[in-house]
């Protein structure tokens, strides 16, 4: 058995951030299915938010009520004060462990504007602010080698839970397929998003819910999963990410009659609205025929900035363009739609990253997690752009410290290797011993077009029970799927099902709760219910497993400085 | 219909790689990673390789394609068929297979660690950031687009024959601290990377500018540093010699004094160095190849001397 005082699973921003924090003290262990440079968070383009002000002055008290108008007033207040006062020193942080930042002419962190923020506090590092961050913590992780083992490509299948302590993880080693148990006297769980169960969808093929799923298996809720994002420019069928700075730096959208439509949305702030706002018109748009040649798809306009300005600012996007659909941004308009993008929903947690279990703030001892998989909530119904990287850096940072008040001076807990392993083993067993004839590919397209149609940026009963049921099918046919590689070296295969399996019961989980939830907000739209109702719905919904099925009870919305308020821009 | 040629390996089955084809229509706007993963899931499950992000960005899915290194996600199949309709895939060179497209990255980290991959910083943190030029911040822009994906390690020539080569991948990273205002320790690390396996070892192939995703061109940044190298002082050793016997000849006559150039390098007062270049001048005489031993200038060579003198200022 693998022992180390703390393990950590996910090495995007959260999982390496909190690292260097508990490497201070104790034996850490970092655990990813890829290799830390290779997590999500290197995808984020645009910005990571604070008001540190360097270009016109700013506090933290607008980018609080920015935060909390952009998540449609379901934000829990007292975890968004500490979120956005902590933000400019970990700015200032990042930068002294050596994060290379784009500047203002006087060479401070540059800053530009962002959706639903209403000054320009987005700190950027061109248009590959996520990639800059991610390498500059690697780096340090890199420098402290000798207190943080790292193993790379390793997944996590279960945890250890004895009551109500958690004791360690059940991993197997991808690149040899051995299984391990890992004990520790915390794990840390910062495993991302859930966007693949979606069929458009900006997020990489690793962000499939093993995190969650893994917490739920156990017992514990999950919160608000109904909140998905669905982000206004994803390229067109492929759903990869065209970063919002595009719009930030002025970026136009139009509809297929060349009619910047969004005065009709939000005129205030025209393009520059919160995400889901901007993303419900494009669905609209299209849904009305306006689309561009009548597709599903939106132009995103960036020829009046010019060249010289694009290849500044924006030369990812630019080679994106043309790698993927041969557009040049600079002769020709970007052909996008609306993509799954972010969770605002996960695991529970305190504002300490502590996971709990109820809405009295029952603790889960020993285990605690950080970023996307984790709901404070500080984004409430809706994320702002720019405010999830700084979600990953200050509560991976405050897990952290966390961690170490919890794990200094504890004792292991009795662990059972040889049962823990079995369970897993168990699990292999069964997928290899299926002789279905059950295509796992077409279960997963078929979850991922369900999804997107029927749970997406628009929502009705009628269409959330029809994919529930589906859902139920599709669950039923996963037992009986086919599998071609038995062999335990890097069997991708195998791996791919396990995932399947995560992203069909997260699903299920998204969808029911979606149902149960008969307003609209932030991210979730009901079009059968139009309103936001604040008299029945301003609560966090905390979806448990149960042997009836799922169980769906609520958790008080924390309400300190700003009273929910009509939302318009 | 396309074929993929697909380096198949899996030594729990078999010892020794084969290559196996697969039929595939190309849909219109696929890029190479979506019709990888056409094949996969649809026609052998069992085919590994390396992926993720789809947008490059994250360096997960290089492989080799039609012979050379490339992100699987980046490019359109249609644009990768060759004239017999068929795409010919690979495992990333100059590292171990470990099945099928995954190779063995431990190398390749390892060396990245060799070059202490974080800022030194020059003195204790200011209360707010550290300022930096837009100017200064434009010397690090390229290292930093590095996204790790072992295109140009793969291809690199040098790395064919010399396992000790630091690799094109760690000595763009070393430029991004060799180049960062921020960084106190420019001096040792120059020196650290005129050691052999660093800087002076590159063979100026650029191979990996050629591989390189990103704008981080590996040999660009190499070169950048070898400047900085010069101009801190740090000449003892072959490759600074080298550099600066070769630019010292061509300043003098305009043209290249092949005589000097060895045991300039090698260093003058380095005794056992030059009889070591003894037999080699010996086989040169034998087999005719010996330079004139009067070296001549050119003709022009007024002007090249005028270009140096506009260089310098």
């Amino acid at each position: 058995m693998i022992e180390h005082d703390v393990v950590i699973v996910g090495a995007g921003l959260a999982g390496m951030r909190c690292a260097l924090e508990v490497c201070k003290e104790l034996d850490v262990a970092v655990l990813t299915k890829v290799y830390p440079s290779r997590s999500h968070s290197g995808a984020a383009q645009g910005g990571i938010a604070a008001s540190l002000g360097n270009s016109e002055p700013d506090s933290w008290e607008e980018h609080m009520y920015d935060t909390v108008k952009g998540g449609d007033f379901l934000n829990d207040q007292d975890a968004v004060e500490e979120y956005v006062k902590a933000a400019p020193r970990v700015i200032y942080e990042l930068e002294h462990m050596g994060c290379v930042f784009s500047r203002t002419p006087e060479g401070k962190i540059a800053q530009r504007s962002f959706g639903g923020h209403s000054k320009p506090r987005a700190c950027f590092s061109a248009d590959r602010t996520g990639h800059a961050i991610l390498h500059a913590l690697h780096e340090q992780l890199m420098k402290n080698s000798k207190s943080v083992k790292i193993y790379n490509e390793w997944y996590m299948h279960s945890l250890v839970v004895d009551g109500d302590r958690c004791n360690g993880v059940i991993v197997s080693n991808i690149q040899t397929g051995e299984v391990e148990v890992i004990r520790a006297k915390a794990v840390v769980f910062c495993t991302g998003g859930y966007g693949r169960v979606f069929k458009i969808t900006s997020n990489a093929f690793a962000s499939t819910a093993d995190g969650v799923m893994a917490a739920f298996e156990v017992g514990i809720p999950l919160e608000d999963p109904e909140f998905v994002q669905f982000h206004p420019s994803g390229l067109y069928r492929q759903g990869i990410l065209f970063s919002e700075a595009a719009r930030g730096e002025g970026g136009f959208l139009l509809n297929g009659k060349g009619e910047r439509f969004m005065e009709a949305y939000a005129p205030s702030r025209m393009e520059l609205a919160p995400r889901d706002i901007v993303a419900r018109a494009e669905q609209s748009e299209m849904d009305a025929g306006r689309g561009v040649n009548g597709e599903d798809c939106i132009h995103l306009d960036l020829r009046h900035l010019g060249e010289a300005r694009i290849m500044e600012r924006l030369p990812q996007i630019r080679q994106l363009g043309i790698d993927f659909i041969g557009v040049d941004c600079v002769k020709d308009p970007l052909p996008i739609q609306p993509t799954a993008h972010y969770s605002m929903g996960g695991i529970p947690v305190d504002m300490n990253c502590h996971v709990i279990l109820d809405s009295e703030g029952t603790k889960m001892n020993g285990f605690f997690a950080a970023g996307e998989c984790a709901c404070v909530s500080v984004h409430g119904g809706n994320r702002l752009g720019t405010n999830s990287l700084l979600d990953a850096v200050v509560f991976g940072e405050r897990a952290g410290k966390s961690v170490l008040d919890y794990a200094r001076g504890k004792d292991f807990g009795n662990v059972n290797e040889g049962r823990e392993k079995a369970r897993v083993l168990e699990k292999f067993e069964d997928i290899f011993q299926r002789d279905g004839s059950e295509s796992y590919n077409q279960i997963r397209d078929e979850m991922k077009e369900i999804m997107m149609t029927n749970c997406g940026v628009f929502r009705d009963e009628e269409r959330l029970k029809d994919c529930i049921e589906t859902l139920k099918g599709l669950r039923e046919r996963f037992k009986k799927g086919k599998v071609t590689d038995k062999g335990k070296l890097f069997n991708t295969e195998i791996y791919e099902i396990m995932e399947l399996g995560n992203m069909l019961g997260m699903a299920v989980i998204i969808a029911t709760a979606a149902l149960r939830r008969q307003e609209s907000r932030g991210g979730h739209f009901r079009t059968d219910f139009p309103k936001r109702d604040d008299e029945k719905f301003l609560h966090h919904s905390m979806v448990y497993d149960s042997p009836d099925g799922l169980d769906i009870k609520t958790k008080p919305v924390v309400i300190t400085k700003y009273q929910p308020a009509e939302r318009t821009y | 219909m396309a074929t993929f040629r697909i380096k198949r390996f899996n030594p729990e089955k078999q010892p020794e790689p084969y290559f196996e084809e697969f039929q595939l229509d190309i849909p219109h706007g696929a890029t190479l990673l979506d019709c990888m993963n056409e094949i996969k899931w649809t026609l052998d499950g069992s085919l590994s390789y390396r992926m993720s992000c789809r947008s490059a960005i994250c360096g997960s899915c290089a492989v080799k394609a039609n012979g050379h290194a490339l992100l699987a996600c980046q490019r359109q199949g249609e644009h990768l068929l060759q004239n017999d309709d068929t795409i010919t895939l690979e495992p990333l060179g100059n590292m171990k297979p470990i099945k099928d497209l995954v190779v063995d990255f431990t190398p390749f980290w390892d060396k990245v660690n060799k070059i202490k991959p974080y800022l030194e910083p020059k003195e204790d943190p200011p209360e707010k950031e550290r300022h930096q030029s837009q100017e200064e911040f434009r010397l690090i822009d390229d290292s930093s687009t590095c996204i790790m994906c072992g295109a140009c390690y793969s291809d690199c020539n040098t790395l064919e024959v010399d396992d000790n080569f630091l690799g094109p991948a760690a000595l763009a990273k070393a430029q991004r601290f060799v180049g960062d205002s921020r960084d106190s320790k420019t001096l040792q690390r120059v020196r650290d990377l005129s050691e052999p396996g660093g800087i002076w070892d590159c063979t100026h192939c650029a191979e990996c500018v050629e591989r390189c995703p990103k704008p981080a061109r590996p040999f660009d940044r190499i070169k950048e540093i070898m400047t900085v190298a010069l101009e801190q002082g740090v000449h003892n050793n072959n490759g600074a010699r080298h550099a600066l016997s070769f630019t010292n000849s061509v300043k003098r006559s305009g043209t290249l004094d092949e005589n000097r150039i060895a045991p300039e390098s090698v260093g003058i007062f380095n005794i056992s160095g030059l009889i070591g270049l003894i037999p080699i001048g010996l086989r040169m005489l034998l087999k005719g190849k010996i330079p004139p031993i009067f070296h001549k200038s050119i003709e022009e060579v007024d002007d090249v001397k005028r270009i140096f003198k506009e260089l310098d200022q």
